[in-house]
């Protein structure tokens, strides 16, 4: 592909011929990627292109008909979510998935936690405090407060405001140290003034992490992304820097033609 | 995405703690209490703690994991008649080895039954929790060389020595009744620790939403499993002492009616916190021996409080008292 950045790059995460059938309708179809540290790619296209579909596959929750993804040069295809986590994948979600009941310090420091590996049946954290774990909790602050979240702390996430949860998300993906971000949709829903917040967070994100960024939001992707792709019907139409797709007559056709 | 008031009652507000302490030391005074009948009264109280400790094994699973096992009983029933094959017919066994041995043997079969349901979700887990304790009733029920239908006998209550110490009667119902309270607030003490443990919170995570747990890097399959078989195991120190106590087991004690009491002890009292199954399970027993004595259609009765209790106070008797205090604010 001649999306393929410069040599010197360090590819996290690398998709290859990626395809996911269901029955007839190919929702992703042998799509490549590469997501690269410090490098934002954001992944558009209209509704029913298959982004959803991509993101799910690349995060483990859903297993591909066929092709390869490899993280941190590891082929993790037929990785589980958890496993895929555990290697340094975080992921947030299009629809807000967080644990309701929880205070906003309850829900990232359980994301915090899980790099502590204890396995379940270890009689050693039966009788530990969880919110004693010095290091744990060090990271859960340090996500809270990356995420603008801070005054928010002990607030229990089913009552915080829409924009905050999207926050949470984030917070909470932040918190397992991930090197690839894979943030499907992070501004869904949001106010004028909450996505020029996230919009800037994920400025600050981008440095040590290789980002994925599905979005819908036009002005976000093309004042964040450093390559785009974009996709209709499962396929990637286009794919390279904003200008160069800007300039693509596949995807002028695809937004402005037929499809839109 | 609910209100908090969905979220069961983890941390206890003070009152109920100084309830559960005066509730306590109620129970340990009982025995010192001069009166008619106190060895009825003794043994009646004994079943009560140990159904409580039951129910707390349970709440493990129901109110903190959010898996709702329909087959808790085959682990209570289990360590019951480990008991009474144990037993030699002629000599006593000592309670230091036969009690482990026995909540190891129930936690064995539920890490085995663990390992096949806890892969399933919602109403397959019931059905399948369910599937796996009638199929261990029957295997008692039908096999005359594990009972049968009658069940067994436990030829001699275990003993306590120490040593050459002969060290206390469990013989006399007093101190059974102490023995079993001590494991009862031994039982609570560990499962409250253990739910403010990393691994209590990740289970809370689990009931909460299982999918983002898996998303942020736990393989919720150890985390189900291990709770699913230290609450059979817990199940079977209460079955243990039931065992013990009245000297008997049949298939009953495995049986659909006893896994079906537990959950409703455990929703009565209110889920997720421990205090609410021991509260569930006296306050079950008690409307049970209630509504016998008023007429033999207490079933009827039961359900219709059952309901009520469901619709009036879905956080159990425990969140009624909370609710009060909240509304406060």
């Amino acid at each position: 592909m001649s999306a393929t950045p410069t040599p010197s790059a360090e590819v996290l995460l690398s998709a290859r011929g990626l395809t996911k059938r269901f029955g007839g309708l190919a929702a992703v179809n042998g799509v490549n990627l590469d997501l690269v540290r410090d490098h934002i790619h954001a992944v558009i296209g209209p509704n029913g292109a298959g982004k959803s579909t991509l993101t799910n596959l690349l995060s483990g929750d859903i297993l591909p008909t066929a092709g390869t993804v490899t993280l941190g040069g590891v082929d993790t295809t037929r990785y589980s979510p958890e496993a895929k986590s555990q290697r340094g994948l975080g992921r947030s979600y299009q629809k807000t998935n967080i644990f309701g009941g929880f205070t906003v310090w309850d829900n990232v420091r359980l994301a915090a936690q899980s790099r502590r590996r204890y396995a379940p049946w270890n009689p050693a954290q039966w009788f530990t405090r969880a919110d004693a774990q010095a290091a744990t909790n060090a990271s859960c602050e340090r996500a809270i407060e990356l995420a603008g979240l801070t005054a928010r702390t002990h607030t229990v996430a089913a009552t915080i405001s829409h924009g905050e949860q999207r926050q949470l998300e984030i917070a909470m993906t932040l918190a397992t140290e991930p090197q690839v971000l894979l943030l499907d949709e992070p501004l869904a829903g949001m106010g004028q003034a909450e996505a020029e917040r996230m919009v800037e967070l994920l400025l600050k994100l981008k440095k040590g992490h290789a980002m994925c960024l599905v979005e819908h939001d036009m002005d976000a992707v093309f004042a964040l992304a450093d390559r785009l792709t974009v996709m209709v019907n499962g396929q990637v139409i286009a794919s390279g820097t904003p200008a160069e797709v800007r300039a693509d007559t596949a995807v002028q056709a695809a937004y402005l033609g037929e499809e839109h | 995405m609910s209100a908090s008031s969905k979220a069961p009652l983890e941390r206890l507000p003070r009152a109920i703690n100084i309830g559960l302490l005066v509730g306590g030391l109620a129970l340990a005074a009982f025995p010192l209490v001069p009166m008619e009948g106190r060895d009825f009264y003794l043994q009646m109280l004994t079943q009560m703690m140990i159904l409580a400790i039951f129910a707390m094994s349970l709440d493990l699973l129901q109110g903190v994991t959010g898996l709702v096992s329909l087959g808790h009983a085959a682990y209570f029933g289990l360590a019951g008649y480990a008991l009474a094959f144990i037993t030699p017919a002629d000599t006593p066994i000592a309670l230091w080895w036969s009690l482990p041995l026995a909540a190891l043997g129930a936690a064995l079969a539920a890490l085995v039954i663990g390992f096949f349901v806890v892969r399933t979700h919602g109403i397959y887990f019931i059905m399948v929790t369910m599937a796996f304790a009638q199929m261990v009733y029957f295997l008692f029920f039908d096999n005359k060389a594990l009972g049968g239908s009658d069940g067994i006998y436990v030829n001699f209550k275990p003993h306590a020595f120490i040593g050459s110490w002969e060290g206390i009667d469990l013989d006399n119902k007093a101190t059974f009744f102490y023995l079993t309270l001590l494991v009862l607030v031994g039982v609570y003490l560990f499962l409250r620790r253990l739910l403010f443990s990393p691994f209590g919170r990740a289970l809370a995570g689990i009931r909460a939403n299982e999918h983002r747990m898996r998303a942020v890097g736990y393989g919720t399959y150890g985390y189900k499993l291990t709770a699913f078989t230290l609450a059979g195991g817990l199940a079977g120190v209460a079955g243990y002492l039931w065992a013990a106590q009245t000297g008997y087991v049949n298939p009953e004690l495995m049986g659909f009616h006893m896994s079906a009491h537990a959950i409703m002890m455990v929703i009565l009292g209110g889920m997720g916190n421990f205090a609410g199954a021991i509260v569930g399970a006296f306050a079950f027993e008690y409307t049970l021996h209630l509504f016998k004595d008023i007429t033999k259609h207490w079933q009827l009765l039961m359900g219709s409080f059952i309901v009520l209790v469901v619709v009036f106070a879905p956080r159990g008797l425990l969140g009624l008292l909370v609710r009060q205090k909240e509304d406060a604010k």
